[in-house]
């Protein structure tokens, strides 16, 4: 077995062995963690489709983060008021239905993946991480401004939306659909690595030019990339919305976008479980060195100037060595 | 007599005040090798670049085997068959010789929005690419990191891509360079033996690959052709050991 295949299957098992743990410990924030590490590395898995697979540096994985979070936030805010979204031209009403709430996550950031890439995609470099920032702070200007829904204050849920047979308000079962989901996200995101529009995604990053003359538009590639990273990200953002009961403007803003970039780094920029490592590894840096000083941001970005300087392939490029490409 | 396969015709192109395609009529024919040759800055590379569709031409038009693809880029141009090979090898750096191969068999099936099935299994298409390593005798490299190969397994590998996609036409943009002399000479029987297959159009400065496989020779000066015809011709024509070979040659 690779040494990458078995890094793989302790970071994936650490994940609800900590749960567990914490389970028997009767520690439940030490579960809110595990949970939310969880959903942070989901949305690095989307983001590391488009960074690492693709080469796009997007500085704008927030807006679908965000949208992903106000698409859970909208639809639950009016079923728990009872008021319909609209009545006019026809009746479109709240659900807490995390399911139905999935769906309109997954299709909204794609949808708006699709545009923004459409737009952003036609640029390269700077210009590209520019671009995508721009949208990025456009929908969160958008969210403080528009009262609808909390403006600036964001949106509080009362009680966590329903799972059929599951008690979604118990953290560890709220910990155990996160964890499937990424289980899925990840088994995903192994195939198409490894599948026709992989190999070729992965081609137009290392030379586009040889892409074109083989017959293939790196655009197209890069389109379809985009669009599949943004909705995984926005399924991330509907279950953090989920996760904090709460929706607020600040999961559009370019912080968000830099730590979801963060986890992606950390962990290793294209490998499979890069992303889970990152996140894992951040969730404790916050909680650990949070504990110690309220500065731990200070510690983080140093890791980060090591990683970058020294250690390109991160946590998993440190430990694994080089990707086996094929036997 | 039959009609090209690749016909440019008037072709021009400037940069600035700089004409590096002047007014620039060739044709490949079925089975014929065809030599293009020039000093350093005739505006080889840049002639090549906009018949693959890489640059576009300031005027001028290009016929595929009868269809106008003027209007195409690269991409429509390779989907149309023609194969280029880069005078730099451009290939991905960080994949396996098999992956690069398998990328060009994949781009040449075109089916490439497939997300689940792994495509190293993928019988076809692995097999497709290491028929091309074979004949270009690079199988037994086949698990090797592009970015470790040699210059030379780098030059060859271009070429075995450029046979995955089963071109009408071959483009090839000094395939010799670099290669040392054994490497040119096989990589000479190799050609010679691929014209059967598709004709192609050969930017090389190797002379003695040039004399040995080119049917017909055109001469590039300054972005203008100024002699085409059969080694024989191109030797004795003044203008070109003028221009070309060398001017104490005349005497």
């Amino acid at each position: 077995m690779p040494r990458e295949t078995l890094l793989n299957i302790i970071l994936f098992l650490m994940l609800p062995a900590t749960a567990g743990a914490a389970l028997l410990l009767d520690e439940p924030f030490i579960i809110t963690l595990v949970t939310k590490a969880a959903i942070l590395a989901l949305a690095g898995v989307g983001l590391n489709i488009a960074l690492g697979l693709g080469g796009l540096v997007s500085f704008g994985h927030a807006a679908f983060f965000g949208l992903g979070g106000y698409a859970m936030g909208i639809l639950a805010s009016h079923a728990q008021s009872y008021t319909p979204l609209m009545e006019t031209p026809f009746l479109i009403e709240g659900t807490k239905s995390m399911l139905v709430i999935w769906g309109v996550a997954l299709a909204t950031a794609a949808l708006a993946a699709l545009a923004i890439g459409a737009l952003s995609l036609r640029t390269t470099g700077v210009y590209f991480i520019m671009i995508t920032l721009a949208f990025g702070q456009m929908l969160y200007y958008f969210a403080i401004s528009w009262p609808a829904y909390g403006g600036e204050d964001g949106l509080s849920i009362y009680v966590r939306n329903d799972f059929p047979g599951l008690n979604t308000l118990d953290p560890i079962q709220f910990f155990a659909i996160t964890f499937g989901v990424l289980a899925i996200a990840l088994f995903g995101a192994s195939r198409i690595a490894k599948a026709p529009f992989g190999l070729a995604l992965s081609a137009a990053r290392q030379n586009p030019e040889r892409v074109e003359t083989v017959g293939l538009a790196p655009f197209r590639l890069r389109l379809v990339a985009f669009v599949i990273s943004g909705a995984v990200t926005g399924l991330a953002g509907a279950l953090f919305a989920d996760l904090n009961r709460f929706v607020s403007p600040t999961m559009f803003s370019w912080h968000t976008s830099g730590e979801i970039m963060v986890f992606v780094i950390l962990g290793g920029v294209g490998r499979l479980f890069g992303p889970v490592a990152g996140a894992a590894l951040f969730i404790l840096l916050e909680h650990v060195l949070g504990g110690i000083s309220d500065f731990w941001q200070v510690y983080l970005g140093l890791l980060l100037l090591l990683v970058v300087l020294f250690a390109r392939g991160g946590l998993i490029g440190t430990l694994a060595g080089r990707e086996v490409a094929h036997d | 007599m039959t009609d090209p396969l690749l016909k440019v015709s008037n072709m021009n192109k400037s940069f600035g005040a700089l004409k590096a395609t002047d007014d620039v009529s060739l044709t490949l024919m079925p089975g014929e090798i065809h030599a293009l040759i020039g000093p350093n800055g005739a505006g080889k590379s840049t002639l090549i670049k906009q018949i693959a569709g890489g640059l576009v031409s300031d005027s001028g038009k290009v016929e595929f085997s009868g269809r106008d693809v003027t209007a195409l880029r690269t991409v429509a141009r390779a989907r149309a068959g023609l194969g280029r090979t880069f005078q730099i090898s451009s290939l991905a750096m960080e994949y396996t010789v098999l992956q690069n191969v398998v990328l060009g068999a994949l781009g040449q099936q075109g089916s490439v929005m497939r997300f689940f099935r792994p495509v190293m299994k993928d019988r076809d298409l692995v097999d497709r690419g290491m028929a091309a390593l074979t004949r270009v005798g690079l199988s037994d490299q086949a698990a090797r990191r592009t970015a470790d190969l040699s210059h030379g397994q780098r030059r060859l590998l271009e070429v075995a891509v450029a046979l995955t996609l089963e071109p009408k036409v071959f483009l090839m943009d000094e395939p010799m360079a670099g290669l040392g002399a054994s490497g040119s000479k096989r990589l000479t029987a190799f050609l010679d033996s691929l014209r059967a297959q598709a004709p192609i159009l050969l930017v090389e400065h190797d002379m003695d690959a040039v004399f040995a496989l080119a049917d017909r020779i055109s001469v590039l000066v300054y972005g203008r052709i100024i002699a085409t015809g059969s080694a024989d011709e191109i030797r004795r024509d003044p203008a070109v050991r003028e221009a070309y070979l060398g001017a104490e040659d005349v005497a």
